[in-house]
C-alpha cells in the first residue's frame, strides 16, 4: 500500500506542471489564478499522500484543511480585487 | 487486503484520471470560461473521488475519517464557488466568450458581402 501512495504522489507530481503552464503563460490574470487554484487542487491531494507515506496522517489531516481554506481564501479575494477594478472601471 | 483498500485503490486511481483529464482541459480549452468548465467540474470531482477512497481506506468510522469527511464536504462546496466568483469577476471585466465574439465577425462579414 505504501508504494502505492508513492506512485500516486510521483504521478501527482508530474501532473501539477500541467497547469503550471497555465500560470507561467496565461493571456490574462484570470487564467493564471485558475491555473493556480488548480494546482492548490493537486497540492492537497499530495500533502494527503505524504502525509500516508510518512505514517503521521493525524497531522497532515489538519495541513490539508487549513490548505483548503487558505487555496479558497487566495481565490475569492482575487475575484473580489478584479470585480472591484471592473466596476471603478464604469 | 480488504474489500475497503480495494475500493479505496479503485476510487484514488479514478480521481487521479479525472484530476489529469481537468489538467490536460486548462492547457488546451481554448477560452477563459471553457477553462473554467474543465477546472470547476472535472477537477472537482477527482479531488472528491480521491478523499473518498482515503475515507475507505481510514476505515469509515473513525476519528480520520470524520476529519476527511469535513474535508470532502468543504471543497465539495468551496471549489465550484471559488471557480465561478472568478467567473464573475472576469465577466464584469470584461471578456468576452468566444462563440460571441465569431458569431459577431460571421455576422458582420455576411452584412458587408451582402451590402
Amino acid at each position: 500500500m505504501h508504494s502505492f501512495f508513492t506512485l500516486m504522489a510521483v504521478y501527482l507530481t508530474i501532473i501539477i506542471f500541467v497547469p503550471l503552464y497555465r500560470v507561467l503563460t496565461g493571456p490574462r490574470l484570470m487564467d493564471r489564478m485558475l491555473g493556480a487554484g488548480a494546482i492548490g487542487t493537486k497540492t492537497m491531494v499530495l500533502i494527503l499522500l505524504i502525509g500516508y507515506m510518512f505514517d503521521r496522517i493525524d497531522m497532515f489531516i489538519d495541513i490539508t484543511l487549513a490548505y483548503a481554506v487558505l487555496n479558497f481564501i487566495g481565490v475569492i479575494a482575487i475575484a473580489k480585487y478584479v470585480e472591484r477594478i471592473a466596476r471603478k472601471k464604469k | 487486503m480488504s474489500i475497503l483498500q480495494i475500493l479505496a485503490i479503485f476510487l484514488i486511481f479514478a480521481g487521479a484520471f479525472f484530476i489529469s483529464v481537468g489538467s490536460i482541459g486548462l492547457i488546451r480549452l481554448p477560452d477563459f470560461y471553457s477553462r473554467c468548465h474543465a477546472t470547476g467540474k472535472a477537477d472537482t470531482l477527482g479531488l472528491l473521488l480521491v478523499i473518498s477512497g482515503f475515507i475507505f481506506y481510514e476505515g469509515i468510522i473513525s476519528l480520520h475519517s470524520a476529519k476527511l469527511l469535513i474535508i470532502l464536504i468543504f471543497v465539495g462546496l468551496t471549489s465550484p464557488t471559488a471557480t465561478h466568483a472568478l467567473a464573475r469577476a472576469a465577466f464584469s471585466f470584461g471578456i468576452k466568450p468566444r462563440f460571441v465574439d465569431r458569431e459577431i465577425k460571421s455576422k458582420k462579414e455576411k452584412k458587408g458581402r451582402t451590402k
